[in-house]
């Protein structure tokens, strides 16, 4: 799978990279955990514990390479790819181990549409000896509206809340309250998400506007915003955007996150001001996406846990 | 009673859910990538049977259950208990019925058999997974027909019907899996 991968991008004339799995900063996502490792410079390892405590940093192992791989974009690398470790905190089970294999890559130049069709490309290519049905594309607010019978990009208390009653799954009201984007997370992994790409990738736009994370909001429907997600069988395999360029707005959007951090008393994290820096230098327009591997794997070879595709899983590692 | 957050739920594990003690059957994460985790918790009420789906917060907590198992000894069933005894301590137990439940036709005096205690009082019966019993009631058998085919009804001397095979004789004691409620084999006494 792997050469299969490096030659597709070979053969695009698409650089690979590696970028630093340690780093000073660290996605400000809430919903992401980061593990935290210390650092001690040279010299600094033979003194004593009380002398090493102030000369600690902490440094972060990543939880997506996107923010160095931006940098490198905004270097004026062209288009890149990497395949590497990525590493997030309290995720594990089925689907998800917390040190996993991430492919991600970076279209200069490419809208998200044309990101999607290379997508399909490269996942068709994989699977090709597997027919997999053909490539589907719906919008989310379409495929939300045809599991639930309710309108993804406008709130609506009662309606929200009555389905949930309705169809068994009364916890929700009380666990979402009025965050949308909560009920969003919620009735998408229920009920819409299993039912997704069987037998085929499925690939779902137009994410709403709450749920937009690093990607840019459509210029024709400022509710939603220009994020895909694939899934196959029900398994959420990758995201892509049309990238952020604006420095303001993801400064902005990074500030939001921290403060929600501070107030669910989540772990404080490090805002990269490096990535606003590259930013401001000018990010060239650009579409990206990450796709889980070991998920990949998983459905290449048809197993039914994670735990089956690593060499050794976090109980056994 | 301990807390345990969802990242201590596993199969087995007893906990109070909307005032029931409950045993967790098995616990999913769900997490989107870009998004908030929850469990989705495969659940057994202890008190009604019944198991049901309920998803939490990855994050979220319920209070343990004060649930056991103790092995006991069957001790006699007064018309209104039926009363049980732990073999060690001598310590006795009695209850209804309803929560003996389906168990009861598998209970002969003095067999073991496990008792759920909640609070410690007991919740649930289980019946040893083989008892021996002895047939008191079944047709005669048709000397020469061995095939195994058919069977027929038996009625044991603590009132439970198996289908036993037809030459098996009343008066013999035979093994039955509770969990099925067939017939094994016949007992040599």
């Amino acid at each position: 799978m792997l050469a299969e991968i490096r030659q597709f991008f070979a053969d695009r004339s698409v650089l690979e990279v590696e970028t630093p799995l340690l780093s000073h900063s660290i996605g400000t996502d809430p919903h992401l955990e980061f593990f935290t490792t210390e650092y001690l410079s040279p010299g600094m390892v033979c003194m004593p514990e009380a002398c090493q405590e102030q000369a600690r940093q902490s440094l972060f192992l990543q939880t997506s390479p996107e923010f160095a791989m931006k940098r490198l974009l905004a270097a004026g690398s062209g288009s890149i790819y990497q395949i590497g470790k990525a590493f997030r905190n309290g995720e594990s089970g089925r689907f998800h181990n917390p040190e996993f294999t991430m492919l991600e890559w970076y279209r200069v130049g490419f809208t998200l549409p044309q990101l999607m069709d290379e997508i399909a490309e490269l996942i068709g290519g994989l699977f090709s000896g597997q027919s997999l049905q053909e490539t589907q594309r719906v919008s989310y607010q379409d495929v939300f509206a045809s599991f639930t019978g309710l309108d993804a990009l406008v709130f609506s208390s009662q309606d929200y809340c009555a389905y949930a009653r309705e169809s068994g799954l009364s916890e929700a009201v009380d666990i979402c309250g009025h965050d949308h984007a909560l009920w969003l997370d919620f009735l998408f992994s229920h009920k819409v998400q299993p039912h997704l790409g069987e037998n085929a990738l499925c690939m779902v736009y137009g994410y709403p506007a709450c749920q937009s994370s690093l990607a840019r909001i459509n210029e024709h429907n400022r509710m939603t915003t220009d994020r895909v997600e694939l899934f196959i069988n029900g398994i959420e395999l990758g995201n892509g955007y049309y990238e952020l360029v604006d420095a303001k707005e993801q400064g902005g959007r990074f500030d939001k996150e921290l403060a929600i951090r501070q107030q669910q008393k989540l772990p404080a994290s490090v805002k990269d001001l490096r990535l606003i820096a590259a930013l401001e230098s000018g990010l060239p327009d650009c579409s990206g996406v990450a796709i889980g591997l070991d998920r990949l794997l998983m459905l290449l070879s048809g197993s039914a846990s994670i735990d089956d595709v690593l060499s050794f899983s976090i109980h056994r590692a | 009673m301990a807390i345990y957050s969802t990242n201590e739920f596993k199969a087995g594990l007893k906990v109070m859910l909307d005032n029931d003690p409950c045993a967790i059957i098995e616990n999913e994460f769900v997490k989107p990538g870009k998004g908030q985790a929850f469990n989705r918790v495969k659940i057994r009420n202890l008190k009604t049977g019944r198991v049901m789906e309920r998803t939490f917060k990855s994050g979220e907590s319920l209070e343990g259950a004060d649930v056991v198992d103790v092995e006991m000894q069957y001790l006699y069933n007064d018309g209104q208990f039926r009363h049980f005894m732990v073999p060690d301590t001598f310590e006795q137990y009695q209850c209804d019925e309803k929560i003996v439940g389906d168990a009861g036709k598998w209970l002969k005096d003095q067999d073991s058999c496990t008792v759920t205690l909640w609070n410690d009082a007991p919740l649930a019966i289980s019946p040893a997974n083989f008892v021996e019993l002895t047939i008191v009631e079944t047709d005669p058998g048709v000397r020469g027909d061995t095939s195994g085919g058919g069977g027929k009804p038996a009625t044991l001397d603590t009132g439970a019907v198996v289908r036993v095979p037809l030459f098996v004789q009343q008066g013999e004691m035979i093994k039955v899996d509770t969990r099925t409620g067939e017939y094994v084999s016949r007992v040599k006494e």
